[in-house]
């Protein structure tokens, strides 16, 4: 299929355009990430002159899933891409550890803890875990260690709230999962 | 087509129709997942089954949105919110799972054709097909026994979805992988807060005792399986609940003596009531605040 006349900038209409195309896109609720970055991009690939996109959710019930998804199909409509399918994956699911370098630091100078590692899991059931969850985040503002939890959810599904006791800020940080 | 704002971009998505009435409506669950059922399944028993898991998730927050405004402390309401969003997204899932097999129950005779599969099954079920457990419909009580309730609830559902992660069913297991980390952090918040209040003041230990004691009688039934359930279990498909029950007992029995509470004679097992669609006043009651907006207004918009 031959592709329109395109839109802006972009001349390069197989997979490595739309990969660098929706690649800009970035989360509606942490816009200093690109969904990439997010580790929610999982795919993205050219079939018979369709773009094909691969999203997986962070959480099950994230609510900015159908937003990012109209969000590439503009980002990659405006750059000339007629037809996009973008298609949710739910296994393997998501997790923090999906969070590129790139994306912690992003979220570092945006004043967001980056999440430290995901808990591993040992076979057998589930442990209970009695005590409150080890944070060891710095904080983004002061670069204290010396920091409390506050709450255990936050204002988006995906965050805690902690306070540094060095310098009295409250932050969020990304919780592992 | 394109778009100039993403608030067109959704509309056009949605077919012009504009109609977000029930929040997320624009973004189907399952797009693009392969919702092949496979070979030896019967897609009746899968989508009964999902509709039980759902209701349970969908019918629990529910009740746990009930606290919004009315929490003792604004991040325990935030919690309650973020917990009810998780178990959303969960019944969302396996609602859309259920549809995607064809289990619609009768729905469809009541909602519109823009209705997407999963919101006709949450809006536009009566009380009698729902499937949910009388664990999970009982009125919230106060936040001592809230916290009790979900603390029992969510042990059971972990124990399930983390046998579900091998189900035969590849969109069940991985509707049920994605929430295992979810409702392991949500288990051990609500132990935590059972361990606060029991081993807290006289008061508190007093009212999570009476929690305790008001939430144990709803144990009864939510060992038993449902013939679906012991066909499909036998399929490789769905589990057996009488099979977490000794991990269920294992991980109360931690949480209750570490919190000085004590822990009531577990009732002997009934068959299923909720499960098989018998309900008290309470699922009426509730279904009435869950479905109120979308019955009157079934094409309002936001």
């Amino acid at each position: 299929m031959t592709p329109p006349a395109p839109r802006g900038q972009n001349r390069d209409f197989g997979p490595s355009g739309a990969r660098a195309v929706a690649g800009t896109v970035t989360d509606p609720e942490l816009p200093v990430l690109t969904l990439a970055d997010l580790g929610v991009l999982r795919d993205v690939r050219v079939e018979g002159g369709t773009v094909v996109v691969e999203i997986t959710p962070t959480y099950a019930g994230c609510p900015a899933m159908g937003v990012m998804r109209a969000d590439l199909v503009h980002a990659l409509h405006r750059a000339g891409f007629e037809r996009v399918d973008v298609r949710t994956v739910l296994s393997p699911a998501w997790t923090t550890d999906w969070i590129t370098p790139a994306g912690r630091a992003a979220l570092a100078a945006a004043g967001i803890a980056p999440p430290g590692a995901a808990p591993v899991r040992a076979a057998g059931p589930v442990p209970l875990q009695l005590t409150p969850p080890r944070r060891t985040a710095s904080c983004p503002v002061c670069g204290s260690g010396d920091t409390e939890l506050t709450s255990e959810f936050g204002p988006t599904a995906c965050k805690a709230l902690l306070r540094c006791r060095g310098c009295g800020e409250p932050f969020e940080m990304i919780k592992e999962i | 087509m394109h778009e100039e704002t993403v608030y067109d971009a959704l509309d056009a998505a949605h077919g012009g129709e504009g109609q977000w009435a029930f929040g997320t409506g624009f973004d189907e669950p399952l797009a693009g997942v392969d919702t092949t059922v496979p070979e030896g399944i019967d897609p009746a028993d899968l989508g009964a089954y999902c509709l039980m898991l759902g209701d349970d998730a969908l019918v629990l927050a529910q009740r746990l949105t009930g606290w919004i405004t009315d929490a003792p402390e604004l991040e325990d309401e935030v919690a309650f919110g973020n917990i009810a969003l998780d178990l959303l997204g969960q019944a969302r899932l396996l609602l859309a799972r259920a549809g995607s097999v064809g289990v619609l129950g009768r729905s469809r005779e009541r909602a519109t054709a823009s209705i997407p599969d999963e919101d006709a099954l949450a809006y536009f079920r009566n009380a009698d097909e729902f499937c949910s457990t009388g664990l999970v419909e009982a009125p919230n009580g106060d936040f001592g026994q809230t916290m009790v309730r979900l603390l029992v609830a969510v042990t059971i559902r972990l124990a399930v979805l983390d046998r579900l992660r091998g189900s035969r069913d590849p969109v069940l297991a991985a509707i049920a992988a994605k929430g295992v980390p979810e409702l392991a952090y949500t288990r051990d918040h609500a132990a935590r807060w059972v361990l606060r209040l029991g081993d807290g003041t006289a008061e508190s230990h007093r009212r999570a005792q009476a929690g305790v004691d008001a939430v144990w009688p709803l144990l009864a039934d939510v060992f038993t399986a449902t013939d679906v359930e012991a066909r499909l279990t036998t399929a490789g498909v769905a589990v057996d609940p009488a099979g977490v029950r000794e991990e269920v007992r294992s991980v109360l029995t931690r949480v209750l003596d570490q919190a000085t509470l004590q822990l009531p004679a577990w009732p002997a097992d009934e068959p299923p009531r909720g499960r098989v669609g018998q309900h008290g006043p309470e699922r009426t009651e509730l279904l009435g605040t869950l479905q109120g907006l979308a019955r009157q207004h079934p094409a309002a918009t936001w």
